[in-house]
């Protein structure tokens, strides 16, 4: 028998304690298969009680280089993806009933197909002898074949085709969670379609374009199969660097300062977006 | 400006939403479309507004057809239910939202800013945004917006469904004596029969996609024109009753002489619960019946009773009362009802 204070208290912390429970299968494997190997790596880059490891990153010009190169490389991937997405997450909500369901099957197919095959799909396709450049020259447009793969705008081409949906889903979910009476009301007090879109639709879209360059750019940041087999050792990006150091040079402390690296810019730019998204004054639903 | 929409129709897939709609707002009238949920006033507001092509029929606005001007070009000013109100946009912002698209100059646009907040006397709160506001504010915040452009119509619909029932009446008041002093065109759609007798210049009750009665508030309260709108605007009883000549048998009060011969056959009469007389005031009343006291409703300011009269149907009365005044008559008790000619309406049949 318990008290009848008690009594009345359970029912909230029973509650907590559900929901506690509820949530204990997934924090006990991110805690086990997640975050104890992940301090274990970031705590072999210290592991000779010195910062000497983490300073060969940053004093090292090649290292910093390698960096600056996964920056321009994800930014670079963020704009062409957030260009690329924001008409169609715009369509997707004009679209009816087909065109939606279209539009998502076509989003959502290559989404669900592994990344390696789509790579692989793209080396055939932007290849010396590959479709597009033989095809160029069946048709008789150049003499000798295009340099599509093994640069910059191959590695550029694969990125944005994998991580174009996770750019589109977050601003059509916001596009979708504007009042349709906004716009109309827009268009009664005298707005045209483009200070419509200017004024109404895209402030209230932001907080979505804000969540999909997070997404793209944090993803691209840690890109490896796609930039390794489509730049061809033309193209070098941190993920990549981190894989050199643990495959090939067997430098594990070395490999483990370059994520704690990777992950700083990583949490650095989750913070920006989020101080960002918070200062500008959007609306909340 | 002058409003005036003949012959609309609007279908929907099979669904007639607007079967014929006619109707004109004179210059500063104030005008509601009253409805029930799917008669179609809806879609009206929306064809006026611009926000919907109707398939047959004219809109006009002063001396211009506007049935195909897109919304933008009409200069109407719109209150939406839930405001519609820009989120990301501050009280002072949203007013000059309006101002900007018209391409007006940064200081007038303060003035008018300025002038339209002191109207509906939110000075203090330009710089707030909307969701920081109380549901009345917001309201005046888009009364305000509806009318800083000198809008050639005002459209309300259902401004004031959100509200509680204080806030809606004086926020009504407002509305009116706001309406009235800038002699603004105003079409107010709302399914509150009692938001439209209050606000109202003119009625036009709307069902199943035609207005079936215009008139003043006291017209369409006192003479419906068919049994939907005597049912759908106050309380009523109707009783069904067979004329012959001047004589209509009424079930449960016998014959009552009318001044004006309905057409021989079932008649339906109208009697408002506060015309239905009681006890020793029906004494006198030319048509009576003894009736059971089933139910008394207190409400406040009057009781309502439900009757049920030897051989008739049951009737409703609504009797004015005092502080201390007793209730009327204990449920279960017997008393004496009628009613005079002048008291029943005969409602049109069809």
């Amino acid at each position: 028998m318990s008290s009848p204070a008690a009594d009345r208290a359970s029912p909230a912390r029973r509650r907590e304690l559900a929901l506690l429970l509820l949530g204990l299968p997934a924090l006990l494997l991110l805690g086990v298969l997640f975050a104890w190997p992940v301090l274990r790596l970031l705590s072999m880059s210290v592991a000779d009680g010195t910062l000497h490891q983490l300073e060969r990153v940053v004093l090292d010009e090649l290292y910093v280089q390698v960096l600056f190169e996964s920056l321009k490389i994800a930014g670079l991937v963020t704009v062409i993806c957030l260009a690329l997405a924001y008409p169609v997450a715009l369509w997707l909500t004009k679209a009816g009933r087909i065109g939606l369901t279209l539009g998502m099957f076509a989003l959502l197919l290559p989404f669900w197909t592994s990344v390696l095959v789509r790579t692989y799909a793209w080396m055939v396709l932007l290849g010396r002898s590959g479709v597009i450049n033989r095809m160029l020259r069946d048709l008789g447009i150049i003499e000798y074949p295009l340099p599509l793969l093994h640069n910059l705008g191959g590695v550029l081409i694969g990125m944005v085709h994998v991580l174009v949906p996770y750019m589109v889903f977050p601003i059509y979910a916001a596009l979708l969670r504007i009042d349709p009476d906004l716009p109309r009301a827009a268009e009664g007090l005298g707005a045209s379609r483009w200070a419509i879109f200017r004024r109404v639709i895209l402030p209230l879209s932001l907080p979505g374009v804000a969540a999909g360059c997070a997404l793209v750019f944090v993803l691209s940041l840690g890109f490896f199969i796609t930039p390794a087999l489509l730049g061809g050792g033309q193209v070098m990006m941190i993920a990549m660097l981190i894989e050199q150091q643990v495959r090939e040079l067997l430098d594990w402390p070395f490999a483990a300062a370059l994520s704690a690296v990777l992950l700083a810019v990583t949490l650095v730019v989750y913070a920006a977006i989020g101080r960002l998204t918070k200062g500008a004054r959007l609306a909340s639903p | 400006m002058r409003l005036e929409v003949s012959g609309i129709v609007k279908r929907f897939g099979g669904v007639t939403a607007l079967n014929g709609v006619d109707l004109a707002v004179e210059e500063g009238e104030f005008l509601t479309i009253l409805g029930p949920s799917g008669s179609g006033k809806t879609t009206l507001l929306k064809s006026v507004a611009g926000f919907e092509v109707p398939d047959e029929g004219v809109v006009r606005l002063g001396d211009q057809d506007v049935t195909m001007a897109p919304a933008r070009h009409r200069n109407v000013g719109m209150v939406f239910q839930n405001y519609a109100l820009f989120p990301h946009l501050t009280v002072a912002e949203n007013l000059a939202f309006p101002l900007q698209m018209r391409s007006v100059g940064k200081a007038e646009i303060a003035r008018r800013v300025k002038e339209a907040l002191a109207l509906v006397e939110l000075d203090a709160f330009a710089e707030r945004l909307p969701r920081q506001l109380s549901g009345g504010q917001q309201q005046r915040v888009a009364l305000a917006r509806a009318i800083i452009f000198g809008p050639a119509l005002l459209l309300l619909d259902e401004p004031f469904g959100a509200l509680d029932r204080k806030l809606r009446e004086s926020l009504q008041l407002e509305v009116r004596r706001l309406q009235r002093r800038l002699r603004l065109t105003t079409l107010f759609i709302t399914h509150d029969q009692e938001e439209a007798l209050i606000m109202s210049d003119r009625i036009a009750v709307m069902d199943k996609g035609r207005i079936q009665q215009l008139g003043t508030p006291s017209e369409v309260y006192d003479f419906p024109v068919s049994r939907f709108v005597a049912d759908f605007i106050g309380e009523s009883n109707l009783i069904e009753g067979t004329a012959q000549g001047t004589e209509v048998y009424v079930p449960g009060f016998g014959a009552l002489t009318l001044p004006q011969a309905p057409a021989s056959g079932p008649v339906t009469l109208l009697l408002r619960p506060e015309a239905l007389r009681l006890g020793a005031e029906a004494q006198a009343a030319p048509c009576r019946a003894q009736a059971t006291v089933l139910e008394t409703v207190f409400l406040g300011l009057s009781v309502k009773l439900r009757l049920r009269p030897e051989g008739g149907p049951d009737l409703l009365a609504r009797l004015p009362l005092r502080p201390s005044d007793p209730p009327p008559a204990p449920d279960g008790a017997t008393v004496t009802i009628g009613f005079a000619p002048g008291d029943i309406h005969v409602v049109p049949r069809g």
